[in-house]
This record gives structure tokens, C-alpha cells and sequence, in this order.
């Protein structure tokens, strides 16, 4: 079974976020990045089911010089090879749509039984690429899945709803997956894992390899500013005796601030 | 010479980042410090961290020196427990790799570096610790057995390892000259453990050591006899840059509690970054953690091309620990009253560093090894 990962580097978690000077986007300057966790997970999900089932796994990741680090981590993790779709062409692609279109074309020529992405990115949080990619590709698609079983010919996946209910749905291969967050428990790279993915392939892959020009690219949707959350202030008294005042107060830190 | 880390290293340093983020942060907050940490030395094991600049022939991972340091800085981000245990297995690691015979690396190298074995490395006595070639531990040989009779004490992982490389007297009078080295393994009828020692900061780490008409089998001489001071300073040429490199871990860690902190904490109106007297003195902080940084890969960089570099060994153990004890002290500084709270993590790490100024040579040890190297071509 041969199965692709998205994946999508972001901004490491613990990061102090600036805005940037156009007060469009983040200052990308001395903060380090990392592999998106919905991502992470997919992988992982990805690896498991290749040690299963064998066949191979292929990482393909649009992003700057950089996302280098994350493709060579899935490397050393037991990916087999890789696509970095890297060009400055493709840095105008900021929204879901224009993303999907160059990987769509990326993967036109391979052959896979699953793509799996994360089911959302930890930066923009769209939760779109990986759909529209199956559009593009026309494959049929499952969002949110926890679980995955492939049978022969096709996938049977389990998708969370809401407040806890849970379905399964049956997918013929090839399938897009969205992988959620927590269904795995992510492997390290080992020693060994980094050693030999120096060996391993990362064919880089320009906007015109793929037959994709600047007006392939263009997004449909444009971020006007980013700011970081206003705060605001506002000042309660709980008023009673010391001891329910507290209780109050408890409640409040725990469900209305939550940060208890 | 280049300061920025290679493709590799930069994966192995995210490899420890995570490990130390998702397993070791965790193990510590739910179990102490009270006992060996057992799950995450098997663990170093499975990450292929527990022999990195050893043979891979032998299991090793077959990288150089500053890799190595790489991971024993971040290792040893929340302290310098987990980087201490990794940089004492090294020592009889090192040994066995260097002066062992092929039967000798066979039995134990490959099993040290997947962490089914700890070692250990006993050379200190009550009486003789600086002063390391005047240790009273006698091994005789007896047909082909040698008996040891004596008592370590400092003994990291004392109890727990499986593999000690003991120092002991061979030929009484001769000195340093005297003094030869032997694998004993855990189990052999009269080794013996005292108590803990428990040093400041770690308290798992050592124990003192006994050995009561302990019988080895005579192959368990390593090298030959009258080598064995030769053998423990060896080791601990290379050990002092892993000490160094551990010392930085943690003063790095305390230096960014601080100045994460000094931007929180306010006073007389303001965040108490603001005021020039912590500014001047976070400035020194990072300063010195980068000089003790560039030192120790100078050290590292000069082995990995074997050149000379005991000299800069111990500058980068001397200029490292004490940049430690430096930075770790002003850490609490900043941190005023709460820096000395157990609620807080800089007391810890300055207690940790203090220990980093002693072991494997003092500071004084350490001047005397540069200033010996300096008037070496004085001397006739
Ligand atoms: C946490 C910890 C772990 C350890 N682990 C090990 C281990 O695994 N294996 C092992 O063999 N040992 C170990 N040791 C022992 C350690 O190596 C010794 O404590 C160290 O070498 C100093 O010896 P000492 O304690 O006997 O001090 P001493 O030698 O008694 O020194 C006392 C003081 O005198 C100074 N001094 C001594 N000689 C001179 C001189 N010529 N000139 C100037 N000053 C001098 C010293 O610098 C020191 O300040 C460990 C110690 C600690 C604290």
C-alpha cells in the first residue's frame, strides 16, 4: 500500500508570535518551526499502516527552504522519499485552494492507494487543502478520521462527530484522508532514522515541472490583517461571605476564564 | 571551524528537544529524583543516544564529539541528572572501546549502547580523590583470578550500573605507575554498595563502593598492568567535555527562566527588565553561556580531528561549569525570594552546577592540567 502524507510546517508552538511589519502575517524571524501536529499525526498513521501492509510512504510538503528540517524529520521517522515543492512562484499560494492546486499536480504522476493530511494546519486552521486536493484529484474523501482499516480494495475509517458520537464510513480506494490529532502515539526519529534518511530522496519540484504558472497560484483569498487578541478589561465583584465568594470565584476561574 | 550545527545535528538536537518535552518532564514531575531513572536511560537506548560517539561495529552511533555535545546540552536542559547519566556511561564506554580487547568491546559495547547495560567508572576514594593516583584498592593476582580488596566512594550509578571499570593498585610504591583497570560486573560475590551519598540536586547518583576479596577473572585486566592511571585519565580527557557541555545545558536552561521571568516580574512600576542593573546583568549571563558554548565545540571540533586538546578540555570544563555557577547564581538573583522556593526550577540548577565544578577534576585540578600544558616546553 502505497500511501502520501501531506505535510505543512508552522510556527512551533511555544513560539512568541510578533505581527510583521505589513501587519498582515506574523514576523517569520527567530522563531523556529515545526511539523504541524494534525500532520505529525498523519504521518504516524501513515508509517504504522506500512509497517502493516509494506508498499511506501511519500511526504510532499509546499513551503520555503525550510520545511526542509520537517520533510527530513518524516525521513528519519520511515518515510521513503519525498516531494518539496519549493519556489519562490509558489509563495503567493497562501490560501487552501491555490496549495491543493500544487499538489494536486505534484501527485499527478504517482501512484498511491491514500493520501492522508492533517485534518487541519496549526497556523491558518483552514481544514480545506486535503479536501480540495481529493476534489481536484476526484477521489472520495473522509474529514476528521481516528481510525483506519483498509480492506482489500477500499478503506473503512472512523470520523468523530459531535459530543462524542463516532461513524464509520467505507471509501474505495485510492481515498484522501483528514487525520485528527491524539489517534496515534507519535514515534521519534531515531539516531539511526536521521542517519539513514540522509540517504533517502527529496526531489524538489518547481512551479514549472508541474506545469503550474505564477497565475496558477494565485489566491482566491487574501489576509487583510493579523492582530494579536485585544484584550479587554473588565473588573466583577463577587460579593458574600469570604468562603462562597470563593466557591464563586473558583467557578469562574474554571469555566468562564478557564484557566483552572 | 563553523558554528552553525549540520543538517544532522540540527535533527538530533529536535530529537533530545522532544524527547525532554514529551518524556523526561513528565517522568521527573510525576516520580522525583530519588531513584535511577531506569525507563529513560532504556529509552536513550532506543533512540540509538545511549553510545552516540562510539563505533557503530559495536552498536554505536558512530558520530564525533560534536554531535555528541549537541545532545548532552539539551539533555540536559532540565537539569544535569539525565545528562550526567549518559556522560559517566561514556567513561566505560570509552575505555573499553579504547584499550579493550575485541572479546572485551564484543561482551560489553553493544549492549551498553542499546541501555540494557549502565556503566560505571570508580576511581575515588575516601583519601584519594584530586589526588587520584594515591588510591589504597588492591587488586593481587592470584592463578588466574585477581582479588580486589578496597573502597570507592562517589560512585555514579554505584548500585545500579552492571559494568564498573574499578582502579586499583597493582604494584605497591610504583604510583601512578602502579595503578592498573578492571571490568567488574555487577553480581560478582564481594562487590558491595554503601549508602547514597546523595549529592546536592541529584540524589540518585552516587554510592560508595566496596569490594570485599572480590574475584575477577584475570581477563578482565584492561590493557596491561601499571596502565591503569593512564586508562582513567584518558577517559576523563574526553569526560570533561562532556561535563562542560551538560553545564551548559543547564545554565542555558536557568538563563531563560530568568529572563522570561525578569520580563513578568514588576517592581517600582515596571518589568524588572527595565531596570539597567538586570539588564547588565542578563547581558553577562548570555555572554558567558556563549563563550562556554564556543570553548567546549573548540574542544570537541580539535578531538573529532585528533588534535591535541587536553589543554582546551579543560578550559571548556573549567569556563563552562563555572559559567554555570555564574549564571545559575545570578538566575536566582533575578528571581529575588523566589528563586530560593523548591516551587521554583533555578535553586535546583544552581545546586546542579556547583557539583559540575568538582567532579571529573575541580576547577583547581583543571588549572593545574592548563598550566601544566603551558610550562610543558619549559621544562626539559
Ligand atoms: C556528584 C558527584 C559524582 C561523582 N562521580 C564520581 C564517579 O563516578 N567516579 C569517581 O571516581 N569519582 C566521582 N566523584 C568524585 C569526584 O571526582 C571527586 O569528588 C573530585 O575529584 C574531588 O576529590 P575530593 O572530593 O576527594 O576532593 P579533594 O581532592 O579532597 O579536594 C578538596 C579541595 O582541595 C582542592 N585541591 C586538591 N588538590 C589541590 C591542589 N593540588 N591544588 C589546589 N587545590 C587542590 C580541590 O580542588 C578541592 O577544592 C563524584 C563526585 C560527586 C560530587
Amino acid at each position: 500500500m502505497n500511501i502520501v502524507v501531506c505535510l505543512k510546517q508552522v510556527p512551533k508552538k511555544d513560539s512568541i508570535l510578533r505581527i510583521g511589519s505589513d501587519g498582515k502575517w506574523i514576523d517569520e524571524r527567530d522563531i523556529s518551526y515545526e511539523m504541524s501536529e494534525a500532520d505529525a499525526y498523519a504521518l504516524e498513521e501513515a508509517l504504522r499502516q506500512k509497517e502493516k501492509h509494506g508498499g511506501e510512504v511519500i511526504v510532499v510538503s509546499l513551503g520555503p527552504e525550510r520545511a526542509r528540517q520537517s520533510i527530513k524529520e518524516a525521513l528519519a521517522k520511515g518515510a521513503d522519499r519525498a516531494i518539496h515543492l519549493f519556489d519562490s512562484v509558489f509563495d503567493t499560494a497562501t490560501d487552501s485552494a491555490a496549495v491543493a492546486r500544487a499538489i494536486s499536480a505534484a501527485l499527478k504522476d504517482e501512484k498511491y492507494d491514500l493520501i492522508l493530511t492533517g485534518l487541519q494546519s496549526d497556523d491558518y486552521g483552514f481544514a480545506q487543502v486535503g479536501l480540495i486536493v481529493a476534489e481536484q484529484l476526484g477521489l472520495p474523501s473522509a474529514t476528521i478520521v481516528m481510525e483506519v482499516q483498509p480492506e482489500d480494495s477500499a478503506v473503512r475509517v472512523k470520523r468523530e462527530l459531535e459530543s462524542g458520537w463516532f461513524q464509520w464510513v467505507r471509501l474505495p480506494m485510492p481515498a484522501l484522508l483528514t487525520i485528527q490529532s491524539g489517534i496515534n502515539q507519535l514515534r521519534y526519529a531515531t539516531l539511526k532514522g536521521i542517519m539513514a534518511a540522509k540517504k533517502k530522496e527529496i526531489r524538489e519540484v518547481k512551479a514549472a515541472d508541474i506545469g503550474l504558472t505564477s497565475d496558477d497560484l494565485k489566491p482566491g483569498q487574501v489576509i487583510e490583517r493579523a492582530y494579536l487578541p485585544e484584550k479587554t478589561k473588565r473588573t466583577e465583584f463577587i460579593e458574600g461571605k469570604p468562603a462562597e465568594a470563593a466557591a464563586k470565584l473558583v467557578e469562574k476561574l474554571r469555566f468562564d476564564a478557564r484557566v483552572i | 571551524m563553523d558554528y552553525t550545527l549540520t543538517e544532522d545535528q540540527e535533527q538530533l538536537r529536535r530529537l533530545v528537544e522532544e524527547f525532554v518535552a514529551r518524556d523526561v518532564k513528565p517522568y521527573w514531575e510525576k516520580l522525583g529524583y530519588e531513584d535511577f531513572p531506569w525507563p529513560l536511560f532504556r529509552q536513550l537506548g532506543d533512540l540509538g543516544l545511549a553510545a552516540i560517539p562510539f563505533p557503530a561495529e559495536y552498536g554505536g552511533g558512530g558520530l564525533d564529539y560534536s554531535s555528541y555535545i549537541v545532545v548532552l546540552e539539551d539533555l540536559s536542559r532540565l537539569g544535569s541528572h539525565l545528562g550526567s547519566v549518559l556522560s559517566v556511561h561514556g567513561l566505560p564506554q570509552l575505555i573499553i572501546n579504547h584499550f579493550g580487547t575485541d572479546a572485551q568491546k564484543q561482551k560489553y559495547l553493544p549492549a551498553m549502547a542499546r541501555a540494557e547495560l549502565l556503566g560505571a567508572f570508580a576511581l575515588t576514594e575516601p583519601h584519594a580523590g584530586s589526588d587520584a593516583a594515591n588510591i589504597n584498592t588492591r587488586a593481587e593476582l592470584r592463578g588466574d583470578k585477581y582479588i580486589l580488596r578496597g573502597q570507592k566512594i562517589w560512585i555514579t550509578h554505584g548500585g545500579e550500573a552492571d559494568v564498573y571499570i574499578v582502579m586499583a593498585v597493582t604494584e605497591k610504591g610504583k604510583g601512578a605507575k602502579g595503578v592498573s583497570s578492571f571490568i567488574v560486573e555487577k553480581g560478582t560475590p564481594g562487590l558491595a554498595f554503601g549508602k547514597r551519598e546523595r549529592p546536592m540536586g541529584l540524589p540518585h547518583h552516587t554510592r560508595e563502593v566496596f569490594f570485599e576479596d572480590c574475584e575477577i577473572p584475570r581477563g578482565n585486566l584492561i590493557g596491561r598492568e601499571g596502565d591503569g592511571f593512564k586508562v582513567a585519565m584518558t577517559a576523563l580527557d574526553s569526560g570533561r567535555i562532556t561535563v562542560a557541555a551538560t553545564s551548559i545545558g543547564t545554565a542555558q536552561e536557568a538563563f531563560d527562566h530568568a529572563l522570561r521571568y525578569s520580563t513578568e516580574r514588576r517592581a517600582f512600576g515596571q518589568a524588572i527588565s527595565e531596570f539597567q542593573g538586570i539588564q547588565f546583568m542578563l547581558a553577562d549571563m548570555a555572554a558567558a553561556i556563549e563563550a562556554a558554548r564556543c570553548v567546549t565545540r573548540k574542544a570537541a571540533w580539535l578531538r573529532d580531528r585528533e588534535l591535541p586538546f587536553n589543554a582546551i578540555a579543560s578550559m571548556a570544563k573549567l569556563l563552562a561549569t563555572d559559567s554555570a555557577m555564574k549564571v545559575t547564581t545570578d538566575a536566582v538573583q533575578i528571581y529575588g525570594g523566589y528563586g530560593t522556593s523548591e516551587d521554583y526550577p533555578v535553586q535546583a540548577l544552581m545546586r546542579q552546577a556547583k557539583i559540575g565544578q568538582i567532579v571529573e577534576g575541580t576547577n583547581q585540578i583543571q588549572r593545574m592540567i592548563i598550566a601544566r600544558e603551558l610550562l610543558k616546553k619549559f621544562k626539559e
